[in-house]
C-alpha cells in the first residue's frame, strides 16, 4: 500500500532501500527531516556532525570504506561542505555516495536564495532533481546505483516544496547491499598533484559518458502532446507547469539536471515552434540551451526571484488571467515569527538592547533578536560569522568601539564554526566579547542534539563538549557562565566583560522553553499596582499586549517563565498557578 | 476534479496535525494526495499555511489565489489574510479565536475590527468558537480536531472514515477528548 510521505522522509526511505549504512548530516531547513527519518532505520548508522564539512567527510570516508553513504544539508550547508565535495569528484567512490542538498527558493527560512545546481557544474558531479515524494525515493535509490556505475558522488537536489510536501510513496524491500572490498589505492584516493592530474582526466572522460547517459536515461522524460509549444523543466517547476498547462503543451522533464543532454534537448526544440524553459532561480537549463544555439524563452519572461506558481506559468504562456478573488480593503498586520514565550534569548537581547551594544549576530532562533521591539542584532551573515565578523569590526574601528560590541552565537552554531573565529580572536590578539547562547539544544531546526547536549542523534548518552573548558582551552581566560533571566547579574557581567582589556566569553545558560525537561508552571498576572509604564512590553513577549490602553497578559500564551516579573520595576506582575 | 483545501493558523496551534488527519483520511478513500507544509520559522508563532489537495491525479502541491474549495482558519486574522485564496463558491471555516501578532503587540498596527462581518459580506463564511467546544470536549488543545469536524461535514467523506484516522493519529490518552471534539465540530 502507498503511504503519504514527506519528500524528505522519502529520500531517507530511498537511502534505506538502496542499502545505505552510513548517513552524516548537519541540520538545516528544509533538509533536516531526511536525517531525522534515517534514524527510524536501525540498519543505518546516523549522526549529527558538528558541521557540514565534517558530515561530508564522514560520508566520503564511509564510501571509501565500501559502504553506501549519504550526507544531507540545506543549500548554504553545501558551501560549508564544498571543499571535500570538489575533491571527492576527483577520487570518485567505492561504495555509492550521495550528497542531498535542499535549496530554499522563496527563502522560507534561509539567508540567501542560491541555486545549488551551479555546484554540480563546478564540481563536475552528476545531479538528479526529483519533483515529488515518489521521485524522491526512486531518484535517491537510483543515485546510489549511478554513483557506483560512473564512479562519482551524485548530488540529489531538492527544494523546499519538494522536501516539505507530502505525496504517495510505494515502499519496497531494502536491497541486500554487501560492503565493497576495501583495497588500498593511492592513485585514486590520495589527491596530491601527481595523482590529481591523472584523476582530472578521468573526471572529464566521466562527464562525457554521463552526457551520453543523459541522452537515454529514463530519468529524462519526453511527453509529446502538442506540436506548437514545448516546455523544458525539472523538479517542482514540472509539477507547477503540468498543473497550469496540462496536456496543452509538450514537456521535456529533466530528472537529471547535470550534466544535461544535448541531442535530447535539441530534438525536443526542433519539434516545437516555441520552447519555454521553466526553472526556479537561475537560468541553468536555459543557458545550456543557449550554448547549444537553441532559441528558447526563459528568464526574459520568468523571474529569477522566489518560487513559481502554476498561476504565474499560465499567465506567461497562455496569457490567462488569475482567478477572481476577494481581497480585504485594509492593511492586514503581518505575523512574523517571534521568539516563543519563555525563550531564554529574549532576556539576553533585552539586556543588550538596554546597554545599547552593537550586536554581531548569527544563524538560529536568536536571529529573531533583530526584530522589533528588541531590534538588537546589527548583522547576520552565515553560521559562525558573529564571532569572526566582530573581530573584523573591532580591527576596523578600534578599541573604544569594541567596548560597545558583542557577538551572539548559539551552542550548536558555536561548535559548527564559531570556535574557529574564537581561536582567531585569541591568536590575533583580539579583544572581543562573545556571548554563547547555550539553550541546551539546536533550536531553530526543531530540537536536534549536538556535541554540547550530551546525547547522540539516537538519544544515546555521550561525552558532552564543555563550552567553558573549550573556551579556556583555546586561550580565553575570562569565561563567565550566567543565567540571562537573572537580568541584574547578566547586565553586570556583560558590562564587565565588554570593558575588560582582554577577550572574553559569556555563556548565557538557560534551556529552550520548548524542551520537555523545562517545566515552567502557572502563568503571570498583572496586578492593580501596575503603573502602565509598559517596560514589560519591551520584551516583545507574545503573551504581553495592550488592551484598551492597559497592559495585560494572555494566559493562554504565557507559560509562566517569569521574565516579565524580573523586568517590572513596581513588582506589579505576580505568578499564579 | 481536484479538491483544494487550505489550513491556516498561527505556529503552535496544531495546523500540521490537522492537515495530516485530513491527508490520511483522503488516501484511504483511494485518492492521489499532496500536502504542502512550510516548516522552520513556522513553529515560532508566525503565520502557518498548509495546502491539502486530493483527486484522481495531483501535480502541484500548492494552491493559488481564488482556488481553494475550503479554507480552514484557526485564527481570525489568518482567515482574513487567506481570504483571497478562496474560490468564488468556496467556504471559509474560521475559528473565532484572536491572537495578536507582533506589530499589534508593539502598537505599530491595530488588529482589524469586525473581521467576520467584513468577510461575510464577500464570501461564504462559517464561524466556530472552537476553543469553547474544545474546552467542553475536555482538552483545550483539541481546537484543531473541532475544526476538522466542521470541515469534514463539508466533504463527501463518511463520518466513520474520519474517526478511523483520528484513532490512528491521536495518542491514546488524548483520544477520548479528541473524538468528542470531532463530534462537536461535525454536528455544529
Amino acid at each position: 500500500m502507498k503511504k503519504l510521505m514527506l519528500g524528505n522522509a522519502a529520500v531517507a526511505r530511498g537511502a534505506y532501500e538502496a542499502g545505505a549504512t552510513v548517513v552524516a548530516s548537519y541540520p538545516g531547513t528544509p533538509s533536516t527531516e531526511i536525517t531525522e527519518n534515517i534514524v527510524k532505520y536501525d540498519e543505518i548508522y546516523a549522526e549529527w556532525s558538528p558541521n557540514e564539512k565534517v558530515a561530508g567527510e564522514v560520508a566520503i570516508g564511509a564510501s571509501i570504506g565500501g559502504a553506501r553513504a549519504m550526507s544531507c544539508m540545506k543549500h548554504v550547508g553545501l558551501n560549508v561542505m564544498a571543499d571535500p565535495v570538489f575533491t571527492a569528484s576527483y577520487t570518485g567512490v567505492n561504495g555509492g555516495l550521495v550528497f542531498c542538498v535542499a535549496d530554499d527558493p522563496g527563502m522560507h527560512s534561509s539567508q540567501n536564495e542560491q541555486d545549488s545546481r551551479h555546484y554540480a557544474k563546478a564540481a563536475k558531479l552528476l545531479m538528479l532533481e526529483p519533483s515529488d515524494s515518489s521521485e524522491c525515493k526512486e531518484f535517491t535509490k537510483k543515485a546510489f546505483e549511478i554513483s557506483e556505475q560512473f564512479d562519482t558522488p551524485v548530488i540529489v537536489r531538492l527544494s523546499t516544496r519538494v522536501s516539505h510536501s507530502q505525496g504517495l510513496v510505494e515502499e519496497c524491500e531494502r536491497v541486500d547491499y554487501q560492503l565493497k572490498e576495501y583495497e588500498k589505492n593511492i592513485a585514486k584516493f590520495v589527491m596530491m598533484p601527481g595523482n590529481a592530474i591523472k584523476r582530472h582526466v578521468v573526471v572529464e572522460e566521466r562527464t562525457q559518458k554521463e552526457i551520453e547517459f543523459a541522452e537515454t536515461t529514463d530519468l529524462n522524460v519526453c511527453e509529446i502532446n502538442d506540436s506548437k509549444i514545448g516546455v523544458i523543466t525539472s523538479g517542482i517547476s514540472y509539477m507547477y507547469a503540468k498543473e497550469a498547462l496540462g496536456d496543452r503543451v509538450s514537456y521535456l522533464k529533466l530528472g537529471m539536471v547535470y550534466p544535461l543532454p544535448e541531442k535530447l534537448i535539441s530534438d525536443f526544440c526542433k519539434k516545437h515552434e516555441t520552447v519555454y524553459v521553466i526553472e526556479e532561480l537561475d537560468p541553468f537549463i536555459e543557458e545550456h540551451c543557449k550554448v547549444l544555439g537553441l532559441d528558447v524563452i526563459g528568464k526574459e519572461k520568468f523571474t529569477m526571484l522566489g518560487e513559481y506558481t502554476p498561476e504565474m506559468i499560465k499567465k506567461v504562456i497562455f496569457n490567462e488571467d488569475k482567478n477572481a478573488c476577494e481581497k480585504a480593503e485594509e492593511a492586514i498586520p503581518v505575523r512574523p515569527p517571534v521568539m516563543c514565550a519563555g525563550c531564554p534569548h529574549r532576556a539576553t537581547f533585552y539586556v543588550l538592547k538596554k546597554l545599547g551594544l552593537v550586536v554581531s549576530g548569527d544563524i538560529g532562533c536568536y536571529t529573531l533578536g533583530a526584530v522589533a521591539p528588541l531590534a538588537s542584532v546589527d548583522s547576520t551573515i552565515c553560521m559562525g560569522a558573529s564571532v569572526s565578523a566582530a573581530m573584523g569590526m573591532a580591527k576596523a574601528r578600534g578599541a573604544e568601539f569594541n567596548k560597545k560590541l558583542v557577538s551572539v552565537i548559539g551552542d550548536s552554531t558555536f561548535i559548527h564554526s564559531g570556535i574557529t573565529g574564537l581561536i582567531d580572536i585569541v591568536y590575533n590578539k583580539g579583544n572581543n566579547t562573545v556571548i554563547i547562547l547555550d539553550n541546551s539544544i539546536t533550536g531553530m531546526t526543531g530540537h536536534q542534539d549536538n556535541p554540547t547536549t550530551g546525547f547522540t542523534i539516537r538519544k544515546e548518552p555521550t561525552k558532552q563538549v564543555d563550552l567553558e573548558l573549550l573556551a579556556k582551552a583555546v586561550g580565553i581566560e575570562r569565561v563567565v557562565v550566567a543565567d540571562p533571566f537573572d537580568l541584574k547579574n547578566f547586565e553586570k557581567v556583560v558590562k564587565e566583560e565588554v570593558e575588560a582589556d582582554e577577550p572574553s566569553v559569556i555563556i548565557a545558560q538557560r534551556p529552550c522553553a520548548l524542551l520537555k525537561t523545562v517545566k515552567y508552571t502557572g502563568h503571570c498576572k498583572i496586578g492593580d499596582n501596575c503603573k502602565n509604564c509598559k517596560l514589560c512590553m519591551k520584551l516583545g513577549c507574545p503573551a504581553i499586549s495592550v488592551k484598551d490602553g492597559k497592559v495585560c497578559i494572555d494566559e493562554t500564551q504565557c507559560n509562566g517563565c517569569g521574565l516579565c516579573i524580573n523586568v517590572c520595576p513596581f513588582g506589579a506582575i505576580t505568578k499564579e498557578d | 476534479m481536484t479538491k483544494k483545501i487550505m489550513i491556516v493558523g498561527v505556529g503552535g496551534q496544531g495546523t500540521l496535525l490537522a492537515s495530516r488527519i485530513l491527508g490520511n483520511t483522503v488516501i484511504n478513500e483511494g485518492y492521489d494526495v499532496k500536502l504542502s507544509e512550510v516548516h522552520g520559522m513556522s513553529q515560532r508563532g508566525g503565520s502557518v499555511v498548509t495546502y491539502v489537495k486530493y483527486g484522481d491525479k495531483v501535480y502541484s502541491p500548492i494552491i493559488d489565489e481564488g482556488e481553494a474549495d475550503i479554507i480552514l482558519a484557526f485564527e481570525m486574522l489568518e482567515a482574513y489574510r487567506a481570504m483571497p485564496y478562496l474560490k468564488k463558491d468556496g467556504v471559509m471555516i474560521a475559528n473565532t479565536q484572536k491572537m495578536d501578532p507582533m506589530p499589534v503587540i508593539t502598537g505599530a498596527m491595530e488588529y482589524p475590527q469586525d473581521i467576520a462581518e467584513k468577510m461575510s459580506k464577500k464570501i461564504n463564511l462559517v464561524t466556530v468558537d472552537a476553543l469553547s467546544l474544545a474546552q467542553k470536549a475536555g482538552n483545550v488543545k483539541s481546537v484543531n480536531v473541532v475544526l476538522i469536524g466542521v470541515m469534514a461535514k463539508n466533504t463527501d467523506i463518511a463520518y466513520e472514515k474520519w474517526v478511523e484516522t483520528i484513532k490512528k493519529t491521536v495518542p491514546e490518552k488524548f483520544l477520548e477528548a479528541n473524538l468528542k471534539a470531532f463530534e462537536y465540530g461535525y454536528n455544529l
